[in-house]
């Protein structure tokens, strides 16, 4: 029971969490019911409870804690740039304006064909040591944030920025991990199709795009095209899918 | 009373009231070929080459040598040069037209007062104050014309008449005799002699004109000798009006232009000051005497330009836009960073500046950009924001993209500064024949990096003239260094660029590979060749990463 105090204490505190399920799992017996306790507490007192969603991209949302993207939430996206424009973009399809700081690798034309309008992109490519302060600066003005931190940001700054996201009602979105990210997106598995040994040329991927929750600690993956023939993102219609659907055809029949 | 009806029977006789308005005696001016002259002094051409000036595929106007070798105005380009193969083809700009043309109406104005410009290379004058000055109408005629000698325009013709209409057709009718006198005065009263025999395709018109030779009307003077009720009748308000312009009654007045207005503000130190801080502050006082003009004038600034002079006897200028209007503190930010350059902050002047000049550059009337009662909504906070960003980082360090033409994806984007406008000099509506099949790849490095392609055996990777392989790509590694070698599960190419070849200092010959390494991530890679002076192949070549599909 002391054990369950302890872990509860933990939760109070923000940044053991995962750590602290993590152990429960594999010493104490009653770790899912402290665990379910812990999700109950969580998603009470979460950011989330007065957040509006941002239209997402429909295959991503279903991954995504909430069923969307949230308004002052903070997400990191590891290493794939294409995973980066496709939270971008549903908000930027939607009227969103979105700016991109530390990026100078950004994609432009890819960003475009992939349904980012260029219209309301702001790149700021090289912000040297002020990435923090133009980070929060962009927040204040626009829907959806990028940044990729050049070093470990102090926790006092991410939680000013955190603030000011929420008051604001932007999201940020982070390459690399971040301390208080509301979902992690993570890719692997990643097979492309369309080229041979010295032949074709890349035309379609489907990759496994994992989201890994803050708060339940719980990942959630999915196979995607990313992108299919079309430069079109969507989810991979798996072979149960495929086999129910044609079932439909040959009763239709 | 009697006369006041007589009147009124006479504006019926003559079709309304437009012929009874008083008719103003004009002088037009006429320099033909202005934009020729236009165009010879912003290149370097000598007038005595023929020049053909361009728009949309075909001749616009050309220069007395041209026309002497048989080309004209609506010519094909390709018939042009046929006719005179040593043609010197240049395109036609409206804005050049217009900007030399100005400076001969402030030298007119100077002289006679209330020019009113018809279009470049034409404007009109009362010539009432100017021959009561000069002591008649030749005179006066002759002093304009000897005026535009000054200002270097030779060949201008100067028609007296009543009505612009007709003292253009006197001014024009002086082309085909050059010795002659540059000056020919219709007397008052007649305007309808004058312009009697002249041709009906000189009314402006070109519909009502075939209809008119149609119905068997080919002079001015036979389309004056229908009825005007008739005219009127057929053809509407706009027929009566050319009705009364062959009749010799052109009652359009003139009016003068309102000489635009002196909005630039300029500012001397005395000292020169070496800090940019110093001229800042210097200029802060004078960016607000320049708001304060334009806000008197009632116009609000959108682009402007600024001039900086310093001791050393260097000058700097540059425009500057803003996508709404320039307030004072951001005149200010931008002669800041015009004087800080390349976006190094606090950075030492080489040497002191002695002048800052802000002159508008766009104009706009402040009705048009007036805050609403509850602020402009959305784009304003975004240009405070992103403003705030350029005071802090540069202006050019916050861009905005746009996708531009081109086959590598260098060039297939391109960046401006926040508020500046896009200049796209190639096309993306273009085919780019050799670009990249789609999809796009989603990281492009700004600077390609070296990496190292090898084939199975570990030995390097050459292409040769034919565009074939010496063997597969099998191991690679994304680091300079070499270490990290991974293995190619699949990979295409050669596709190859062979660009600017005619040029030896821009020639580039490389091979395009798509590569999927081992982790699954797909990389453009780009096997540069060394190439000598002659433009052939020596050495392996080397590997570079230009992006990556991740």
């Amino acid at each position: 029971m002391s054990a369950a105090i302890d872990s509860i204490e933990h939760m109070f505190d923000y940044e053991g969490m995962t750590p602290a399920a993590a152990t429960l799992e594999t010493a104490n017996p009653a770790a899912d019911t402290v665990r379910e306790l812990q999700a109950r507490i969580r998603s009470m007192q979460a950011t989330t409870l007065d957040s509006r969603a941002l239209p997402t991209h429909p295959a991503l949302a279903a991954l995504l804690p909430g069923g969307a993207l949230q308004q002052g939430a903070a997400y990191s996206v590891e290493r794939s740039a294409t995973l980066l424009m496709a939270l971008l973009a549903g908000p930027s399809a939607a009227g969103s304006w979105c700016g991109i700081v530390g990026v100078p690798e950004f994609g432009i034309e890819a960003a475009s064909r992939f349904g980012i309008d260029l219209d309301r992109l702001v790149l700021v490519p090289h912000p040297g040591d002020q990435w923090l302060a133009v980070t929060a600066a962009i927040a204040d003005v626009m829907g959806v944030v990028v940044t990729r931190p050049p070093k470990r940001a102090s926790d006092s700054s991410v939680a000013r920025l955190a603030a000011r996201l929420r008051q604001r009602g932007s999201t940020l979105i982070v390459l690399g991990p971040w301390p208080q990210s509301e979902a992690m997106l993570t890719l692997s598995q990643s097979d492309w199709g369309g080229i041979g040994e010295g032949s074709g040329h890349l035309t379609e991927r489907q990759v496994t795009v994992t989201v890994t929750n803050r708060v339940t600690g719980r990942p959630r993956s999915a196979r995607m095209w990313l992108p299919d023939r079309q430069e079109h993102f969507g989810a991979v219609a798996s072979a149960v899918d495929e086999r129910m659907a044609e079932r439909q055809l040959r009763t239709a029949v | 009373m009697s006369g006041a009806i007589d009147t009124i029977e006479r504006m019926f006789e003559h079709g309304g009231v437009t012929s009874t308005a008083p008719i103003t005696r004009t002088m037009v001016l006429w320099a033909p070929d202005w934009p020729i002259t236009a165009a010879l002094r912003t290149s370097r051409v000598s007038l005595s080459s023929p020049i053909a000036l361009i728009d949309r595929g075909m001749v616009f106007a050309c220069s007395p040598a041209a026309r002497a070798e048989g080309v004209k105005r609506g010519l094909r380009v390709r018939e042009a040069q046929a006719r005179c193969p040593e043609l010197v083809v240049l395109p036609y700009d409206p804005v050049v037209d217009s900007r030399t043309f100005d400076t001969v109406v402030t030298g007119i104005e100077e002289l006679m007062p209330g020019v009113q410009l018809i279009r470049p290379g034409m404007c009109a004058i009362r010539v009432r104050g100017p021959a009561r000055f000069y002591g008649g109408e030749k005179p006066a005629g002759i002093a304009l014309v000897a005026l535009l000698a000054d200002l270097g325009v030779t060949g201008a013709r100067v028609g007296i008449a009543d009505g612009p209409f007709t003292a253009e057709q006197a001014a024009r009718s002086l082309h085909s005799r050059p010795g002659g006198s540059p000056v020919r005065i219709v007397p008052q009263g007649a305007s309808a002699e004058f312009l009697a025999p002249l041709s009906i395709a000189l009314l402006d018109q070109p519909d009502l004109v075939t209809l008119l030779r149609r119905l068997g009307v080919t002079t001015l003077a036979d389309f004056a000798a229908l009825a005007a009720d008739d005219v009127r009748g057929r053809f509407g308000e706009g027929g009566a009006h050319l009705h009364a312009l062959a009749s010799g009654l052109d009652s359009r007045p003139v009016i003068a232009r309102v000489p635009p207005e002196e909005l630039d503000v300029a500012i001397s130190f005395e000292p020169p000051l070496d800090r940019v801080d110093q001229v800042t502050f210097g200029f802060r006082s004078s960016a607000d005497r320049f708001i304060q003009g334009l806000v008197a004038a009632q116009l609000v600034c959108t682009a402007l330009r600024i001039e900086l002079d310093t001791d050393a006897g260097e000058f700097s200028e540059r425009s500057w836009l803003h996508p709404r209007s320039f307030t004072a503190a951001d005149v200010v930010d931008r002669v800041r960073w015009q004087l800080q350059g390349s976006g190094v902050v606090d950075a030492g002047l080489s040497s002191g500046i002695t002048r800052v000049r802000v002159i508008p550059e766009g104009v706009d009337a402040i009705g048009n950009h007036e805050v609403g009662l509850f602020g402009s909504g959305h784009d304003e906070r975004i240009h405070h924001g992103l403003s705030r960003v350029q005071s802090m980082l540069g202006h050019g360090a916050v861009l905005t993209a746009v996708v531009s033409g081109g086959r590598t994806l260098a060039d297939r984007q391109t960046t401006v500064a926040w508020g500046d406008r896009a200049l796209l000099t190639r096309s993306p509506q273009q085919p780019w024949p050799g670009q990249l099949p789609p999809p796009a790849p989603a990281t492009v490095f700004p600077v390609p990096h070296p990496v190292h392609v090898l084939d199975a055996a570990g030995g390097a990777i050459t292409v040769d003239d034919r565009g074939a392989l010496s063997s597969a790509p099998a191991q690679f590694s994304a680091s300079a260094t070499g270490r990290d070698m991974r293995t190619i599960t699949a990979w295409a190419g050669p596709w190859p660029i062979d660009e600017r070849w005619w040029d030896a200092d821009t020639h580039r010959r490389a091979h395009r590979f798509q590569v999927v390494d081992a982790g699954g991530t797909a990389w453009l890679l780009v096997l540069e060749e060394n190439l000598t002076a002659s433009g052939a192949a020596h050495g392996p070549g080397s590997w570079w990463a230009e992006a990556r599909y991740d």
